[in-house]
């Protein structure tokens, strides 16, 4: 699964952007993990995450299968943290999204302390992740680096579009749904803030970072580069 | 994926949502259709959007009063006002779209969901990829372009020919019927799949030649490729060998994945013959 790590962007873009993810290995370390993915997730919350996620389940905010008309003058956007946590019933791979430097590097240090014994990655900027390190007093085991996408140039949309888009790796959230929420937000018809939330409910492992999302659209709407 | 067209009311959500612009309004039924051909089966539409369960013949009757008036009613842009998206029994070969292209279900060769594979994010509790070695995910199709087994086929035949190993367990792998030569079965080529991640390990001074490679095959297929390389670090956490070899050859590396180190394997009961030793 690389689905955070061909986030579009250059470095800079990526300073509100630190992902997480905590993920057993099968057979190696899965037995009887649920507890302590549950646990991962669990101090994720006092660092104040923007979205959590399981890779079963979804994120903290879920499109609903029977929807109250009155939901289109009053939808809720609420997050939802502990459906994802208590959701958990078999190993699969769980995130933490921050959209904070100092969270994220507080948070791999109480990782570190807690030592589950499962792999933990963080996804980010090379740089952001080295901090986190440095913060957290360890060294990296692996890396593995993003080397962007290849195209013969006439089949990728804008950049104002993948930078969105592809913070759902797994390509759930469509360009086509993306362009229409930066045009709805330029008409002034949703804000930033709620068309993020559109798309945070097509992702399916709840890795998508609606704070992002929302400068990213808003930015998009203005037309600024 | 089928849309039934007893409950659908044109209302062009679903449009927007498909990440393969696979669904469109029929100008003559005026019902919304699936390009069976493009559908990659990875439920976007069913699992994304939200549902109502309006009555149709309602819906449809307010939508042409407003539409006589001119009238534009400004509804949630994800939301199916009538549950029209009924999933049907998918078969093979078709069912190998829904398993490269729904990231919640997970890939029966791996057991792993998302796109089936663990790359490096393991690698602390594999070792899978050592010092002075590439890990190297080759990932076509993604984002909103898609792509054939059959083209995945021709970067596997290239790689074979090179010398390279493919991943074990890895869903494309799994579908290959050759693995010495990078074949995949006949039946499954046609297949369009959201994305399809082939995984290689190499040696770090192959790096380049992989690279080269893949560049040249990325202008014989019809699809977009995104490459990862992972690799190991040392004990101070430095990648002093594959890291500057991308740089070398050009690469902007600015994203990354990092494993902290801090998985380990459940620890088993020594064997009785070990502790006798001890």
């Amino acid at each position: 699964m690389t689905n955070t790590l061909h986030r579009y962007g250059d470095a800079a873009s990526f300073h509100d952007d630190f992902i997480f993810i905590a993920i057993p290995s099968r057979g190696r370390n899965d037995q009887d993990c649920v507890p302590k993915l549950q646990q991962f997730l669990r101090m994720a919350l006092s660092f104040g995450p923007v979205n959590l996620g399981d890779a079963r389940h979804g994120g903290a905010l879920q499109p609903s299968k029977s929807m109250n008309p009155l939901c289109h003058w009053n939808r809720d956007n609420q997050l939802n943290f502990e459906s994802v946590i208590s959701g958990i019933a078999a190993p699969a791979t769980v995130a933490a999204v921050f959209d904070d430097a100092v969270k994220a590097e507080n948070f791999a240090k109480a990782v570190v302390e807690a030592d589950l014994g499962l792999s933990v990655n963080i996804s980010t900027s090379i740089e952001g992740a080295e901090d986190c390190c440095e913060a957290a007093a360890i060294c990296r085991h692996s890396v593995g680096y993003s080397l962007g996408f290849m195209d013969n140039g006439d089949q990728l949309p804008s950049r104002d579009l993948l930078q969105i888009s592809t913070m759902c790796g797994h390509g759930m959230i469509s360009n086509s749904l993306t362009r229409k929420m930066i045009d709805w937000v330029k008409e002034g018809r949703r804000t930033p803030d709620e068309a993020a939330c559109y798309l945070q409910r097509f992702c399916s492992c709840g890795i998508f970072n609606p704070s992002r999302a929302s400068r990213l659209i808003a930015s998009a709407a203005r037309g600024a580069r | 994926m089928e849309i039934n067209p007893r409950k659908c009311v044109a209302c062009g959500n679903c449009t927007y949502v498909c990440p393969m612009n696979a669904i469109s309004i029929d100008p003559v039924s005026r019902r919304a259709t699936i390009n069976r051909d493009e559908c990659v089966e990875c439920y976007a539409c069913y699992n994304g959007m939200s549902q109502e369960h309006l009555n149709p013949t309602l819906v449809r009757g307010i939508r042409k009063l407003f539409q006589l008036a001119r009238v534009r009613f400004d509804p949630e842009p994800d939301v199916c006002p009538t549950a029209a998206f009924e999933p049907d029994q998918l078969t093979w070969p078709r069912s190998v779209r829904r398993a490269f292209s729904d990231p919640r279900v997970p890939h029966e060769s791996t057991g792993v969901e998302g796109r089936g594979t663990e790359e490096v994010k393991t690698n602390d509790v594999t070792g899978r990829i050592g010092e002075g070695e590439a890990g190297i995910t080759i990932e076509f199709g993604r984002p909103g372009v898609g792509v054939r087994m059959r083209e995945v086929q021709v970067m596997c035949h290239e790689l074979a020919r090179a010398g390279v190993g493919f991943e074990k367990k890895n869903p494309v792998t799994s579908l290959m019927s050759d693995v010495e030569s990078g074949t995949i079965r006949e039946d499954v080529l046609n297949e369009k799949v959201l994305s399809a991640i082939v995984e290689i390990k190499v040696r770090a001074e192959q790096v380049e030649e992989i690279l080269r490679l893949t560049e040249k095959v990325r202008k014989q297929i019809k699809t977009v490729i995104s490459v990862g390389v992972g690799a190991r670090c040392d004990a101070d956490g430095q990648d002093r060998i594959v890291g500057p070899i991308l740089e070398r050859l050009g690469q902007d590396l600015v994203r990354a994945k990092t494993n902290l180190g801090l998985g380990r394997p459940v620890a088993v009961a020594a064997p009785l013959r070990t502790l006798v030793r001890q």
